[in-house]
């Protein structure tokens, strides 16, 4: 397991729970690298940089540099966000794209980093109500 | 020759014949009977399935009612994705009427996502517009419209209005004429096979020297071995609403009149039939 410097979400640095329980355990070897091809060169990094923005009253969170795994949905972010932030179950979290989009929840953060990602980082608004239409 | 305004016509009008039947150990009052509909490709299952749910409502005990979900061959058919690309992804060379198995109970929350009510397909939509546009504009269209543009984009395709939807649509189809094409093809490509939920990359419609890229150029780089090479059988199928487009079209074009309203060309990658 590789160690950044920045926190990584779904580390043992959050709390003891299940903050990555939809995804492998970090234990886990890395997510099969196609032997297709499909990533030329980019998949040699197996995690990104991520960066979260809180919007209007949604709280900050300190750390707002991530390192996280290229395959971790956006439903994974989101939960991990929630319970970072101690929020309710019943308490909904949105992510935004370029202050614009919110991703389907189902897709992975590494293949937004490659599509809008700039500056080697993805900039991620969240909010706790629905922010862009 | 055919105008290219027709292409979007066909695309539009495609329709899948369906056969939706109860899961067997769903609890009914009285037998439940098949029942059929043909599905518009270009929409989702929530959105045009009220009429399925009724008819299998009707046999049941409100009480052994919860959400809704649909499977093919032990595949939770995912709503948010097309009825056409599911099709294509699963259903690809099985005989017609294509068999959906309707459930009411224990919802796989870990393949589907919620779908309690339109505005959550709505909202679905309209963020895949968006992040087309994106890709295509910086945004620059989308964010030009009124909210009333939007709506009536999702109008359109709620209500199945070609020409409404279109009146609008076409503004995000269009591309300066200095420019020759998008600043980035909106697409997914999926693989059945494939864990990972789909590909999604930066490729540019043209090349450098003026050359426009092909849907064969996209496959090749994001995807090789999709494409044989040259003393290789075929072994995949690429496949868009149902056909195998020619490798060698502009992706340019493909992008203007086979993308879904969404506005992004859906790929399906699958195994070439040994028949």
């Amino acid at each position: 397991m590789e160690e950044g410097s920045d926190k990584q979400i779904g580390s043992s640095t959050n709390e003891e729970g299940n903050a990555n329980a939809d995804s492998q355990p970090d234990t886990a070897p890395a997510p099969v690298v196609s032997p297709s091809a499909e990533e030329p060169h980019s998949e040699t990094k197996r995690k990104i940089d991520v960066l979260l923005k809180a919007v209007g009253d949604t709280p900050i969170m300190k750390t707002k540099k991530w390192t996280i795994e290229r395959t971790r949905s956006v439903q994974g972010l989101m939960d991990f966000i929630k319970k970072f932030l101690k929020l309710d179950a019943a308490e909904q979290i949105f992510i935004y794209v370029n202050q614009s989009f919110a991703p389907s929840p189902d897709q992975e953060v590494g293949t937004l980093y490659e599509c809008f990602g700039s500056d080697g980082k993805l900039v991620l608004h969240y909010c706790k109500s629905q922010a862009w239409g | 020759m055919t105008d290219d305004k027709d292409v979007l016509r066909d695309v539009w009008f495609g329709r899948i014949p369906t056969c939706f039947t109860l899961y067997q150990d769903e609890l009914t009052e009285r037998e439940a009977e098949p029942y059929y509909l043909l599905l518009p490709r270009i929409s989702y299952l929530t959105l045009v399935t009220d009429k399925v749910k009724k008819h299998f409502q009707k046999v049941m005990r409100t009480e052994d009612i919860s959400e809704i979900w649909f499977e093919f061959e032990g595949i939770p058919l995912k709503w948010h994705y097309p009825i056409g690309l599911l099709f294509d992804l699963h259903a690809s060379n099985t005989s017609l009427p294509w068999s959906i198995t309707v459930h009411f109970k224990n919802f796989p929350a870990k393949d589907l996502l919620h779908c309690q009510s339109k505005d959550v397909i709505e909202a679905h939509f309209m963020s895949s517009v968006k992040e087309a546009d994106a890709l295509k504009h910086k945004s620059q269209v989308i964010n030009e419209m009124q909210k009333k543009d939007h709506k009536q984009l999702w109008m359109g395709l709620q209500n199945d209005k070609f020409e409404q939807f279109w009146a609008i649509n076409r503004k995000l189809m269009e591309v300066p004429p200095e420019d020759g094409g998008f600043r980035y093809i909106p697409f997914r490509i999926y693989q059945a096979i494939n864990e990972r939920p789909f590909i999604q990359k930066l490729f540019r419609p043209v090349a450098n020297d003026g050359r426009p890229y092909t849907l064969g150029d996209l496959i090749r780089e994001v995807c090789p071995a999709a494409v044989p090479a040259e003393d290789e059988e075929k072994k995949y199928q690429v496949m868009i609403h149902g056909i195998e487009p020619m490798l060698e079209t502009p992706v340019q074009w493909l992008s203007e009149h086979l993308s879904y309203p969404d506005n992004f060309l859906h790929i399906s990658i699958i195994p070439q039939p040994t028949d």
